[in-house]
Parts: C-alpha cells; sequence; structure tokens
C-alpha cells in the first residue's frame, strides 16, 4: 500500500473580498444601474473610500498546493489561522470546489469535520445513529452491522432510546464520534474535533485514529495540537497564507511551525557595533542547540539542551558571571542558573579574549509549551559597573513525541505540574493477594 | 473536463473546479439512496413528535381553508363549480394544489435553510430537495383520505358524482406535481444563494399561480383574454384530470396531461442543471 492515494495539483481557491453582492435582487440592478451612468455605488458606506478596484479584490484563501499522500500515511496539516487549512479541507471534502487545480483521491474519502453533522435534537440516540450514518455515506445495512459496536464505543447504551436533546453535551458528543469512528471509508480527512469531550474520551479517539492508520488506511488530520499530530502522523504539511512552507517528517515541520508561528528564534549574532556591552564584557551571540549540535528551536521533552552563549571580555580581573533565565509563556521564571555556582563563585575573574559558555538543561526536566531566555550577564561588583540583561533573546519550544517512554506516557491530554522530571521510583510487590505476612516473634 | 495523462490512472475521485455541465452525479444520487429514505423518515417523524395532535393537523389546514372558500367563492361571489357541491369541488382543488405548493415552498429554501450541515459534509445534494417531495407525499396521503372521506359522504348522501378510470392516473399526477415542485423549488433555492430576496417571492408567487390554475374556479369558465395563460399553466391539466377522476366532471381534455409531463420534464432539467451548477461553491456566498 505505497501507491499514491491522494493528489494534489496546483490547487488555488480564492474568495472575493467585501460584500459580493448587495443580497437582493433589486440592490444588484440598482448597483449595476447607477454604475452605468457613471454615478457613485448606492450601497456605498458613508465615508468609505471608493477605491474603484472591486472587481479585482479577491483573497487567495489557498494558492498552488501541490503535495500527494501515499496509502496508509497519516499526515498533519498545520499552519496558523487563516493559512488555507479549513479550505483545503472543504475541497478535499467537497463541501466547496477549487478555483483552480485537481485534486485525485482513489477510494471512499469521508470528511469529518463536525461531529454529529445533521443530528436531530428531537430523535433518539438509536435514531440519530442511523440518519448521521446516512449522512457520511453509510448504508442502512452498513449501520445495524456496525450499530451496537458503535454504541459501545459511545458508552450511552443506557439513554440510547432517549432524545438527544436530553444528553449532556459530553454524551452528545461521544455518540456522534461513535458514528464518526465507524465509518471506515478508505481515506479520511478529519479537523479539530479531538478538541472535545473529556481526557478519557481524548485518548480513545486517538486510540481509535491510530488504529485507523494501523489498518492500511490513510489519514488527513488537521489540528493545533501539536501533541496530538505528533502522536498520529508520519508526515506533515505546514500552510501559511494558502501556500505550502514546508512538507515533510512530522518532527522538522513542527520544528518550522514553531519558528513561524510563534515567531521563535533559536539563535541571535551581533556585530560589533551593534552588541550590548557595558564597556567590560561585550555579547557576540546566543543559541539554544541540541546535543548533536544542531541549532533548532524545537525540542523533544526528553532531551538534553543547549544554551550557548558567545562573548568578549574586555577587561581583565574583573568578576562577573553570565546567567540563563528561563521563563515560560506567563513571564513566570522556571529557573535562574548562573554559570559559576561554585564556593569560590565570587573570585571567578576572566582574561580578555572571547568566550563560550553553555549551559546544558537537562532532558526530562520541563514541561510541554514555549519558553523564553532571558541572559544576564551580573557581579560587577568591584566597579559597582551595571550588569547587562537581555530579556527575551531566543526562545524555543518543548514537546512530547508520544513516543510513549517521556514522564507523560501515552496520556495526550492535560498534564499537570510546573516541571516533569522523570524520577527514580522503586516499587516493589510487598504481599501477595491473599497471602499473609510473616511475622517475627509471637 | 477529463484530465489526460500518458498513464491510464485509476482515479475514484477526482475535484475538478468546474464541473461539466452534463455531468449530474446522478450515479451518486443512487448510492445515496438510503439518505434519502432517512431524510423522508426525519422529516414525518421528527414533525410527528413536536406537535400535540401530530398528523391531525394535516386534516386541519385543508378543510379549513375548503371552508373559506365555500363561503367567501361558493356563497358570497357564487362562481360557477361545474354543478358540483361547491365544498367537494374546492376541496378537490385544494387536495391537489396543497400538495404542488407544499414541494415548491419547501424545496425552493433547499440551500439556505440547510446551509449548516452542507458546510461540513459532502453528499448529492439533491437528497434534500428529493426527500422533502417525498416526504410531502405523506402529508398528501393524508389529504387525499380525508378528500375521499368526504367523497364517501356526498355519494352516499345521493350526490351526483362518478369516479372514472382516470383515477389510475393519479401515480403520473403526483410524478408531475412533484416533478414540477422539485424543478421550480430548486430553480428558485439555487437564485436564493445569491438574492435571498427571492425567498419573500416565493410565497407571494405560489399565491399567483393558484389563481391562474382552475383551483377555485372550473376550466369552462376561463373565456377571452386570459384563457392561455390558465391553459400554458402545467398544473390546470393536473387539477381538471383529478377532478375528471374522482367526481367525473371536466371540460378540458385529458390529453393536455401530456403537456403537463412535457413541461414537468423540461422545467425538471433546467432546474438539475442549475442546481448542479450552483451547488459546487454555494458554499461561498450563502
Amino acid at each position: 500500500m505505497s501507491d499514491t492515494v491522494i493528489s494534489i495539483e496546483n490547487l488555488s481557491k480564492s474568495y472575493q473580498l467585501g460584500a459580493i453582492g448587495t443580497g437582493t435582487f433589486y440592490g444588484d440592478v440598482k448597483r449595476w444601474w447607477a454604475k452605468l451612468r457613471g454615478q457613485p455605488d448606492p450601497y456605498q458606506k458613508i465615508g468609505e473610500k471608493d477605491y474603484k478596484n472591486r472587481e479585482g479584490e479577491t483573497v487567495w484563501a489557498l494558492r498552488d498546493v501541490d503535495f500527494s499522500v501515499r496509502g496508509g500515511e497519516a499526515i498533519g496539516i498545520i499552519g496558523r489561522n487563516g493559512a488555507g487549512k479549513s479550505t483545503l479541507l472543504k475541497i478535499l471534502s467537497r463541501v466547496t470546489a477549487p478555483t483552480s487545480g485537481v485534486v485525485k483521491a482513489r477510494g471512499r474519502v469521508a470528511s469529518l469535520l463536525e461531529v454529529g453533522t445533521g443530528f436531530h435534537s428531537e430523535l433518539t440516540g438509536r435514531e440519530n445513529v442511523f440518519l448521521n450514518g446516512a449522512i457520511m455515506g453509510m448504508s442502512h445495512a452498513e449501520v445495524r452491522r456496525k450499530f451496537d459496536e458503535i454504541v459501545d464505543f459511545s458508552g450511552v447504551e443506557k439513554f440510547i432510546d432517549t432524545p438527544v436533546k436530553r444528553y449532556s453535551s459530553g454524551m452528545y458528543v461521544r455518540l456522534a464520534f461513535a458514528v464518526a469512528a465507524h465509518l471506515e471509508p478508505e481515506i479520511l480527512v478529519v479537523d479539530e474535533v479531538l478538541a472535545v469531550g473529556d481526557a478519557e474520551f481524548q485518548k480513545k479517539c486517538l486510540g481509535k485514529m491510530g488504529e485507523v492508520t494501523q489498518g492500511g488506511r490513510t489519514v488527513l488530520f488537521v489540528s493545533h495540537n501539536m501533541t496530538a499530530i505528533s502522536a498520529l502522523c508520519d508526515r506533515a504539511l505546514l500552510l501559511d497564507r494558502g501556500r505550502t512552507v514546508a512538507q515533510g517528517e512530522v518532527e522538522s515541520i513542527l520544528s518550522t511551525y514553531f519558528q513561524m508561528a510563534l515567531q521563535i528564534r533559536p539563535e541571535v549574532r551581533w556585530t560589533e557595533n551593534t552588541a550590548p556591552t557595558n564597556g567590560i564584557v561585550r555579547f557576540a551571540g546566543i543559541r539554544a542547540h541540541d546535543q548533536q549540535d544542531e541549532t533548532k528551536s524545537a525540542f523533544d521533552i526528553r532531551h538534553p539542551i543547549a544554551i550557548e552563549l558567545d562573548y568578549e571580555v574586555l577587561q581583565p580581573d574583573i568578576w562577573f558571571t553570565p546567567s540563563v533565565i528561563l521563563k515560560d509563556m506567563n513571564n513566570v521564571v522556571i529557573f535562574n542558573s548562573p554559570a559559576d555556582a561554585h564556593p569560590n563563585w565570587d573570585n571567578a575573574k576572566k582574561e580578555t579574549g572571547t568566550y563560550h559558555s553553555t549551559c546544558w538543561i537537562p532532558g526530562n526536566l520541563l514541561v510541554e509549551g514555549t519558553y523564553s531566555v532571558r541572559v544576564v550577564f551580573w557581579g560587577f561588583s568591584r566597579l559597582s559597573q551595571k550588569g547587562i540583561a537581555m530579556d527575551d533573546v531566543i526562545s524555543l519550544n518543548i514537546f512530547d513525541s508520544m513516543e510513549g517512554d517521556s514522564v507523560r506516557g501515552k496520556i495526550t491530554g492535560a498534564f499537570s505540574g510546573v516541571v516533569r522530571p522523570k524520577l527514580e521510583w522503586i516499587s516493589e510487590q510487598v504481599k501477595p493477594a491473599g497471602g499473609r505476612i510473616e511475622k517475627n516473634g509471637t | 473536463m477529463e484530465l489526460k495523462t500518458s498513464n491510464q490512472e485509476e482515479w475514484s475521485l477526482v475535484i475538478h473546479p468546474q464541473r461539466a455541465w452534463w455531468d449530474l452525479h446522478l450515479g451518486d444520487l443512487w448510492r445515496y439512496r438510503d439518505l434519502v429514505w432517512m431524510f423522508v423518515w426525519r422529516d414525518f417523524v421528527a414533525y410527528y413528535k413536536q406537535t400535540i395532535l401530530g398528523p391531525l393537523w394535516y386534516l386541519v389546514q385543508p378543510i379549513m381553508t375548503t371552508g373559506v372558500f365555500t363561503i367567501i367563492f361558493g356563497n358570497i361571489a357564487q362562481l360557477s363549480t361545474d354543478g358540483l357541491p361547491p365544498f367537494l369541488f374546492y376541496l378537490a382543488g385544494n387536495t391537489v394544489w396543497g400538495y404542488f405548493s407544499a414541494s415548491l415552498t419547501s424545496t425552493s429554501t433547499t440551500f439556505t435553510s440547510n446551509a449548516a450541515i452542507l458546510g461540513k459534509v459532502y453528499f448529492p445534494r439533491l437528497a434534500i430537495p428529493i426527500s422533502v417531495v417525498i416526504s410531502n407525499i405523506i402529508s398528501f396521503a393524508i389529504r387525499l383520505g380525508v378528500f375521499l372521506g368526504f367523497l364517501i359522504y356526498y355519494v352516499a348522501v345521493g350526490v351526483n358524482v362518478s369516479i372514472t378510470w382516470w383515477a389510475l392516473s393519479l401515480p403520473l399526477l403526483i410524478l408531475i406535481m412533484a416533478g414540477l415542485g422539485l424543478g421550480m423549488g430548486i430553480i428558485v433555492s439555487s437564485l436564493t444563494t445569491k438574492y435571498r430576496d427571492l425567498q419573500q417571492l416565493i410565497g407571494f408567487g405560489v399565491q399567483l399561480m393558484m389563481y391562474a390554475t382552475p383551483v377555485i374556479y372550473p376550466i369552462s369558465t376561463v373565456q377571452g383574454n386570459w384563457q392561455w395563460l390558465v391553459l400554458a399553466n402545467p398544473m390546470t391539466p393536473v387539477v381538471e384530470v383529478f377532478r375528471l377522476a374522482f367526481l367525473g366532471v371536466s371540460s378540458l381534455s385529458p390529453l393536455y396531461l401530456l403537456y403537463s409531463l412535457g413541461a414537468t420534464l423540461v422545467i425538471l432539467m433546467i432546474g438539475i442543471l442549475i442546481f448542479n451548477r450552483v451547488e459546487a461553491t454555494f458554499m461561498d456566498t450563502v
């Protein structure tokens, strides 16, 4: 199953900006009549400038997107808001047609842009399963065959003959997802439907999606949940403003995404003239890198991260130390780590010359998320010189690749804790079930 | 719009910017026939569940309207009813007209009132108006039952009406009304994706069309200038043949039904073609 099952060629979609028509036939005729006589548009808002370019105002939601998917692959589609992800999904699910380009697919395509599409609140759970199944493209016989499985998966068997208007929102979503999960198409297109339900149900959903890909079927998955993307997908496609920015291995695409979306810079270099300095020490550069010395912004939660500082000492024999301060997105300082942390620290003087200091943050310490790095050179006590501080000089992102050996294991939902150290645990059985504790004496 | 590639590729789905106008996806519709039935069933069950009287509502409306017609057009205006009891005459017209007008009005909002579901999932869009036309048959059947009940009552009290062999043409009459309502309805619904004010026009238009159909008057009273309009109306033969079938009176040759059938096929065809053009991108404008 390594044949191409989806081929997207030069796919573009444009939307007209502004009001497409006045919305009424009468209005359109009136506007047309005014234009014919060279009068201003009667529907133009007062104070709004007439740019006379209404005809040409189009916005490209997708522009020349090209990619192909092989059978059995799981592809994550990521990008910022407005990148064109939803438009791509809509075209793939045939909700709207592209402006140009072609999509070709082999096998039944089912899309899940929403769960519970067409659910009718007056109908019972059972009736809605059949209705929703039919809307998704299942035949009546097919739904009947899978009915028990669907109800079982949803966990609402007690309420299956109750109208869904009496369901809690959780039950509603569970039943809706259960139908969708049993679609069994060759190609499944999924929007962020996983962002529903409680943690346990999310886990169940992710498990089901994993099953789908392992069963040789192809999944296209759009999400803002990077943990889910990295857990499910082998490859990813990164869109920005309608264009393909990158595609390839999920890890490297995620890294590119974080750099782009969160304006994460993993490295900063200064020239002699622009470098921050206090006359004693001058910054030259800072970067974040991994154990292979590769500069990057997205790090696997399990791997150590190096923060490397390059600086020049301009005057000898003055005591100071560089310090790396890591802050999370809420500006909470996670730690403050000075370079010279030893008993003689206030005597650590440096000769003039260029220096290179690296601070290693161990793997399995931080939690997922984005961090910014503040660097401070402090000390300078004898000269009462001011220190140098650089706020948010670089930033980095930590993600969990969900291979199961991080602290998180296979749990996809929220995981509490400000830090997530992998601590040593010793567990042993003290008493077998039903056994007696041997007592000493008496 | 076939893609000419050197190697013959086997794609089961090809999404193009614009479909060819003859590419109607009717095969797709056949594959989704279960969905059509699910929609029909949903409409019926949901309607039934929300009301106290349930299907009884289907009885109230035609009887009330017919009563009003009998008083205004029969007793006050004293219009001719071809010698038939006015109540029976108007009830016959209302029964037939009710199905056609319900089919037309409810299919004319296909795109606008189903935008939420149509924006989320693909299925042949024609499934919605077709299911609406079919589920309207259910209410038609109830109205027909009411009509037949009154017919039996009138026959029992000795009124001279006769049921003719034309009664067997009832399925054809239903088919013509369904096709005509569907065809006109989807034309309107396609246009309403851009022009919402057509929606206002539809209720008014149906009302006007009823006066151009022999519902409250027999065709025999139509003379002079406006006769062509009534005769050009494809619903005219349907109403007249229905009266001929169940009341035994009509001055229009039943062969006019062939004209109705032809006009219905043409309108339906135009409707499907326009609908097919609009459905691909209507989500962008609705």
